[in-house]
Order: structure tokens, then C-alpha cells, then sequence
């Protein structure tokens, strides 16, 4: 409440801003804040990419390194998950792996907006991950994809219960995919800004200012952290991704 | 009692359920410490699994957390 009482309002960074105003057919179309950086986070992946292999040399470049090292990382954490059968779906995962890394890190450069942040973009993700999931399920294995609910080796007795809790743990699986991840965004967002305004107000309290260095090192402190979480948070989407398309490539437990 | 009171009270409740939720995944990543300390040469293949047991413990802490959302900015 003292923040707000002081115009240091932590939720203001969320806000989407309309850059273009752009309205197709009476749907809202504009080009927002939020565009904005998610044409900067595909741009830089894209830089990435393409500058890095686009000399190739046997000994690598540093920025050559990186690349290598993103998609070997990818391409082993699929590997052992999903097998050898999930390695088709790499670039998706990959695709996936880099927007949500690229999002979060870009997010915490101190002004840019944080696409991952909004619920909205989240859930699109965790959509089509559940919607691919579902369709190359039914598409590969037909009505055998629902033997993911049923374990095998389950008392006949307890079996009812089982496929109960496994259907609600299949549907939770998409809000909980997206709330992780935006919920992780939005919380670290929320405390970095909460921590500037501590050193606002204790600059404008007189003798205290004193102290206002100390809220200053805590946002260095959560500022690693947050470094930590925004790789943390794009590791476990896209490791759950795997498992989630497992499911799909391996049903029947 | 006032509901706007009531709605934040229920709302501070919600969010002792994510404090349970850190201690799950506290718990994770302990138990894989401990037993990568036992083995480290088998630790780094299991990296993947407490990951995905950390996010699985932690999926319910959101539940908890949205609940804690959902009474904050969507009950009137």
C-alpha cells in the first residue's frame, strides 16, 4: 500500500501498450508492446542462428560455441526423454526451448517487456504443446492412446479411481505447463520492482537513506536469481514438453 | 465479516499451500543432492528426473497459487 501511496505501482510493467493501432473486421489487431519484443526475442534467435553457422569453422567461434551448445542441449534432453522417436519432434521443441529462454532473458534487460509473462502467451504454448500431444496421439496409436489413462497391473477394484486421477492430472496438465511458467515471470517481475521502490522510499526518508544501498544489493542478488529461473523455467517447459509428447510417441505405461 | 476482508483473508490462506510446495521441492532436490553425493557418477543421468519431479511438486503449489489469483482479481 505504501508503494502505491508513492506512484511505484509493481504491476505497471504488465501493461500492453498499443504501438499501431490496427483493427481487421472488429478484432483487435494492434501491434503492442508485447509484439513488439516478441519480434525482438525472434529476431535475436534468429541472428543467433544464422550468424553462428553461417561461417561454420571446425574449431567454433564463440558464437558458433553457443549455438552448438543450445542445440546439443536440446537435442540430448529430447533424446533421453522421448527417444528416439521423439527426435522428430526436435524442432519443436527446440523452437519452443529457445522463444521461452530468448523471452525470459530479454525480459529481464531493466525496461523490456516480458512476452512470458502474460498469462495469455503461456497458455498458447502449453495449447499446442497438450493439442500435439492429443492429436499425434489419436493420429499414431488411435483409440490404444487411451490406454495412457489405464496403468497396467492396476487392482481391478482401484481401477475406476485411477483412470479418474489420471484423466484430471491429463487435463490439469496444460494449466499448470502455463501457470508455472508465468507465474515464475510475473512473481520475480513483481519482487524486482517491489525491491527498486524500497530503495526509492528509503532515498526520500531522510536520515534512513542511509540504508537504501542494502534493498540495491538485494536486487543484484534477485537479479542472478531471476538469471537462474528465466533458464530454470525454459529447461523445465521444454524438458515437460518431452515427457508430455512421450506420452503421445510411448502410451501405456 | 466484510467480504473484501474475507477475500483477502481467504487469499493469504491460498497462498500457504505454495509454502507446502516449497517444501516438496525442497525435499526433491535434497534427496537428489544426498544421493548424488552417495554417486555422483550416476547423479548426472537422474539431473532430468528431480527436474522433473521438482515441477510436478511445484504444479500443485500453483494450484494453490491461483486460487490466491482468482479470489484477488477475478471474485467481485
Amino acid at each position: 500500500m505504501a508503494a502505491e501511496s508513492q506512484g511505484i505501482d509493481p504491476i505497471h510493467q504488465f501493461n500492453i501498450n498499443r504501438l499501431f493501432e490496427l483493427h481487421i473486421g472488429g478484432v483487435d489487431a494492434s501491434f503492442t508492446n508485447a509484439s513488439l519484443f516478441m519480434l525482438v526475442v525472434f529476431l535475436a534467435i534468429t541472428a543467433l542462428m544464422v550468424l553462428s553457422t553461417s561461417g561454420r569453422h571446425v574449431v567454433p567461434t564463440r558464437l558458433q560455441a553457443a549455438a552448438e551448445m543450445a542445440y546439443e542441449f536440446v537435442a540430448s534432453t529430447v533424446h533421453d526423454t522421448a527417444g528416439t522417436a521423439g527426435m522428430r519432434f526436435f524442432p519443436f521443441v527446440f523452437s519452443l526451448f529457445m522463444f521461452v529462454l530468448f523471452s525470459n532473458l530479454i525480459g529481464l534487460i531493466p525496461g523490456a517487456f516480458t512476452v512470458t509473462s502474460q498469462i495469455v502467451v503461456t497458455f498458447a504454448f502449453a495449447a499446442l504443446v497438450i493439442g500435439t500431444v492429443i492429436i499425434y496421439g489419436f493420429y499414431k496409436h488411435g483409440a490404444h492412446f487411451l490406454h495412457l489413462f489405464v496403468p497396467s497391473g492396476v487392482t481391478p477394484a482401484l481401477l475406476p479411481f485411477i483412470v479418474l486421477i489420471e484423466v484430471i492430472s491429463f487435463v490439469a496438465r496444460p494449466i499448470t505447463l502455463s501457470v508455472r511458467l508465468f507465474a515464475n515471470m510475473l512473481a520475480g517481475h513483481i519482487t524486482l520492482k517491489v525491491f527498486g521502490g524500497f530503495v526509492a522510499m528509503l532515498l526520500g526518508a531522510g536520515v534512513y537513506s542511509v540504508i537504501s544501498p542494502l534493498p540495491l544489493l538485494g536486487i543484484v542478488a534477485l537479479s542472478a536469481l531471476e538469471l537462474l529461473v528465466a533458464f530454470l523455467q525454459a529447461y523445465v517447459f521444454a524438458i515437460l514438453t518431452c515427457v508430455y509428447l512421450n506420452d503421445a510417441i510411448h502410451p501405456g505405461h | 465479516m466484510d467480504p473484501v476482508a474475507a477475500k483477502y483473508i481467504g487469499a493469504g490462506l491460498a497462498a500457504i499451500g505454495m509454502g507446502a510446495a516449497a517444501i516438496g521441492v525442497g525435499l526433491i532436490f535434497g534427496n537428489f543432492l544426498s544421493g548424488a553425493l552417495r554417486n555422483p557418477s550416476a547423479s548426472d543421468a537422474q539431473f532430468g528426473r528431480a527436474f522433473i519431479g521438482a515441477a510436478l511438486a511445484e504444479g500443485l503449489g500453483i494450484f494453490a497459487f491461483l486460487v490466491a489469483i482468482l479470489l484477488l482479481f477475478v471474485m467481485k
